[in-house]
């Protein structure tokens, strides 16, 4: 025998009468301490129903008599923030776009504001950096379709573009090849053009024959270079930036199909001084006009 | 040579008091409880020089403490005019005229590596200085002490009053005594906010109920502290709590000086009639004065131990008692265990302060300060850093040329504004724009104001094929007024396919 048989049964402390081959519980009491901070804990419960919220019941819950509730507190948080920012933000609504841009300090609320905004808002089709993707805009660079100045940005950004709103501006690229109105064998020969516009090496003859149909159907917007008309939308033709894609089978299924995107007017979803820090904010890391 | 101390010795138990560790090891461990009750010390008060000693520094720390955040140093501007401050709502630590910044943290770093190493030195050299003269617990609890002690006597009285029953002789002695030891608590507690707030604002503040929660908190909080570790729990700080009597066993080795009962001299104790001769015997009268003035309540002929702080109160208490008797003083002093096991084999003692230990505790400390000293001095009032946009890495704009975004980091550790000029260092062609400033070629400005990080958003636009490769390493030079940094980056020129 090596070991004693109950080490530490001292002889004055009874087991609970359980026995389990031959090992007896000992009845020791609970350590004081702990049971002093199970019973606080008891009465801390207690005192927890009556003052908060805790119990649910079949149509709704005790509410508590400190009647505390996480949804009111949000809103108290939020109208805070709203007081916060208040002076901040009076100034953005008193001042032009351009003061917003001179003043460093009020730039720099703008352009913090703007970034947050944009996270929530806009890098959903933008993307977090802002350089879009295929069929949405770059905002980094310096090709803007519907103009590049704080005026154009914060003016896009109120109404939209295509947007519905009675003040977007619209544009429609016709769909030539859906609608019939070029044969395909035109749409095919004016692709070749549109890519010796943009400087790369194309077919001769075709850009010959696609000449008088580009004169007749895409001057008007495209311009007689092919240099776009932001008035309109139009796209810059003779640039590195294509919006559907540069490679020959995307130009031909725009000239084809004539696609336009649709950026949503925000006026009325957010207020004007944010549209004013995101414009300040767009306008700032793009190296637009 | 080693000399065996034999601390399982009834010797002492037939004649004077006993110390109160070896009453409670008398009394038996009742055995299974996780709590030992502690016996009560009642410290009898010392006179000497260590006594005068510890008075000093008493006062020479507790003035350092409560003075310190109340001295001025005028800064410019809204900057805190107080001279040591540390700023946690500002970020910012202010010594004299130099501020210390988060990402500085290393210089604490520093400074605890420095004090833990002078701790070393201090110890291997002359035992535990730090328990026995500065550390906080010992200051409070001498205070708290003698606080007891105008209340209610010196030892003998004080044990009296407490085996007496309560009477309003009692009550008044009591009461009075936790009132001035919550007083002296509270006063520590709240010195302690002026480290971290406008002492003379907070002070206001504090009482009219505008101060911030922290201050409250950390108020209450060390006026518990000091209230209960000064008042009730005293040498179970240091023997339960504390980590450092533990850590001392490796840094203290035989030739360490240490208060030491020169047990050479003083064995055989045993008492002494005047007039008796001194022949054949020790020193040591066995009047247990040593034991009674022992605020951690041990006999310190029992030799070095774990509760020792090496106080020297001991040794107060034991000259004055040879002063009377008109014997030599120094039974209990500073001594090496080295020289004392040396002179008890009647060999001449060596004292070796210069050691290997000691040696290489110094130099470390030595170095660890040069360092220190090093990074202070050439430690630079700005600091520039440079990120690249990572999203997008680069921008292709309508002719080819590519556009990278940099933020460039200048932080402004001086007290007044700086004008920065940022100029771009990289393949030619290179126009510079920042949100604010138009197109630039060669460089833009940048006001860093005072105690402030700015962040300087710089786009960087390079003409398409500006040189071989897609990673082009670049630079910006920013120019301020105690000179120019340069910091390195690179430009990336192909921002990858676009559709």
């Amino acid at each position: 025998m090596s070991a004693p048989e109950h080490p530490h049964d001292s002889g004055s402390v009874g087991t609970t009468g359980h026995e389990w081959d031959g090992i007896r519980e000992l009845d020791n009491p609970l350590p004081r301490w702990w049971l002093w901070i199970f019973y606080a804990c008891i009465a801390f419960a207690v005192g927890y129903w009556v003052l908060m919220p805790a119990w649910p019941g079949l149509s709704g819950y005790t509410k508590g008599i400190l009647g505390r509730s996480d949804r009111a507190e949000v809103v108290e948080q939020l109208a805070r923030l709203k007081t916060l920012r208040g002076a901040q933000n009076a100034r953005l609504a008193k001042a032009s776009l351009q003061e917003i841009e001179q003043d460093p300090g009020l730039q720099a609320h703008a352009l913090a504001v703007g970034q947050s905004v944009f996270g929530d808002n806009c890098a959903t089709c933008h993307g977090v950096g802002g350089t879009g993707g295929k069929g949405y805009a770059n905002l980094r660079d310096d090709v803007w379709l519907w103009g590049g100045t704080l005026d154009d940005i914060h003016r896009t950004l109120q109404y939209g573009i295509r947007s519905g709103h009675p003040q977007a501006r619209f544009s429609q690229m016709p769909a030539f090849g859906r609608d019939q109105i070029l044969t395909p064998g035109q749409v095919g020969d004016l692709t070749e053009y549109v890519v010796a516009l943009s400087g790369r090496p194309a077919n001769p003859a075709a850009v010959q024959r696609a000449a008088p149909v580009y004169a007749a159907n895409c001057v008007a917007c495209h311009g007689p270079e092919g240099r776009g008309d932001p008035l309109q939308g139009a796209p810059n033709l003779t640039d590195r930036e294509w919006l559907y894609g540069s490679a020959r089978k995307d130009i031909q299924a725009q000239i084809h199909g004539g696609v336009g995107g649709v950026m949503p007017a925000w006026t009325g979803r957010l207020d004007p001084e944010t549209l004013k820090a995101l414009a300040v904010y767009v306008h700032a890391n793009a190296a637009g006009q | 040579m080693t000399v065996v101390i034999d601390r399982t010795r009834a010797g002492s138990q037939d004649a004077g008091p006993a110390s109160a560790a070896e009453r409670a090891r008398r009394r038996g461990d009742p055995g299974g409880g996780l709590y030992k009750p502690r016996t009560p010390i009642y410290p009898k008060v010392a006179r000497g020089q260590w006594r005068n000693l510890k008075w000093v520094l008493m006062i020479v720390t507790l003035a350092i403490y409560y003075i310190t955040p109340w001295i001025r140093w005028e800064r410019p501007g809204a900057l805190p005019d107080q001279a040591i401050l540390v700023d946690f709502e500002g970020r910012r630590f202010y010594l004299l005229d130099l501020q210390f910044w988060p990402q500085e943290v290393y210089f604490i770093t520093g400074l605890l590596v420095m004090a833990a190493l002078a701790l070393f030195l201090a110890s291997a050299l002359f035992g535990r200085l730090w328990c026995g003269y500065a550390c906080p617990q010992t200051i409070w609890t001498d205070l708290f002490i003698h606080v007891e002690r105008i209340f209610e006597g010196d030892r003998n009285a004080r044990m009296r009053l407490d085996a007496a029953p309560w009477s309003f002789d009692k009550l008044w002695r009591k009461v009075g005594k936790h009132l001035v030891w919550l007083g002296i608590a509270f006063g520590t507690g709240g010195a302690w906010i002026f480290y971290f707030h406008d002492a003379p604002t907070v002070l206001v503040q504090f009482w009219t109920g505008q101060a911030p929660a922290t201050a409250y908190v950390f108020c209450a909080l060390l006026t518990f502290t000091t209230y209960v570790f000064a008042g009730t729990l005293r040498e179970q700080v240091c023997t339960y709590m504390c980590p450092w009597p533990r850590i001392q066993g490796a840094m203290i080795d035989q030739d360490s000086l240490q208060i030491t009962y020169r047990l050479d001299r003083g064995e055989p104790r045993g008492p002494h009639k005047k007039g008796a001769s001194w022949e054949g015997r020790g020193g040591c009268i066995d009047c247990g004065q040593c034991v009674v003035v022992c605020p951690m309540g041990i006999d310190i002929r029992d030799g070095a131990q774990l509760e020792c702080i090496n106080c020297g109160l001991c040794a107060d208490a034991c000259d004055e008692m040879m002063d009377r008797i008109a014997r030599p003083r120094g039974l209990i002093g500073y001594d090496t265990d080295e020289a004392v096991a040396a002179r008890a084999a009647g060999q001449p003692a060596v004292y070796r302060l210069v050691r290997p230990r000691t040696l290489v505790y110094a130099a470390a400390l030595v170095l660890v300060s040069g360092l220190m000293l090093w990074g202070l001095l050439r430690r630079q009032p700005y600091e520039v850093h440079v990120l690249r946009d990572r999203n997008p890495i680069a921008v292709r704009l309508h002719d080819g040329s590519v556009r990278n975004g940099y933020t460039l980091k200048i932080a402004n550790r001086s007290f007044a504004d700086a004008e920065a000029r940022i100029r771009f260092s990289g393949p030619p062609g290179a126009l510079l724009k920042t949100p604010a400033a138009p197109v630039a070629t060669d460089g833009v400005n940048a006001r860093i104001e005072a105690n402030t990080v700015r962040a300087v958003r710089v786009f960087v636009t390079l003409p398409e094929q500006a040189g071989a490769g897609t990673s082009l390493p670049v630079a910006f030079t920013v120019t301020l007024p105690e000179g120019a940094m340069t910091v390195k980056s690179t430009f990336i020129t192909d921002p990858g396919a676009r559709p």
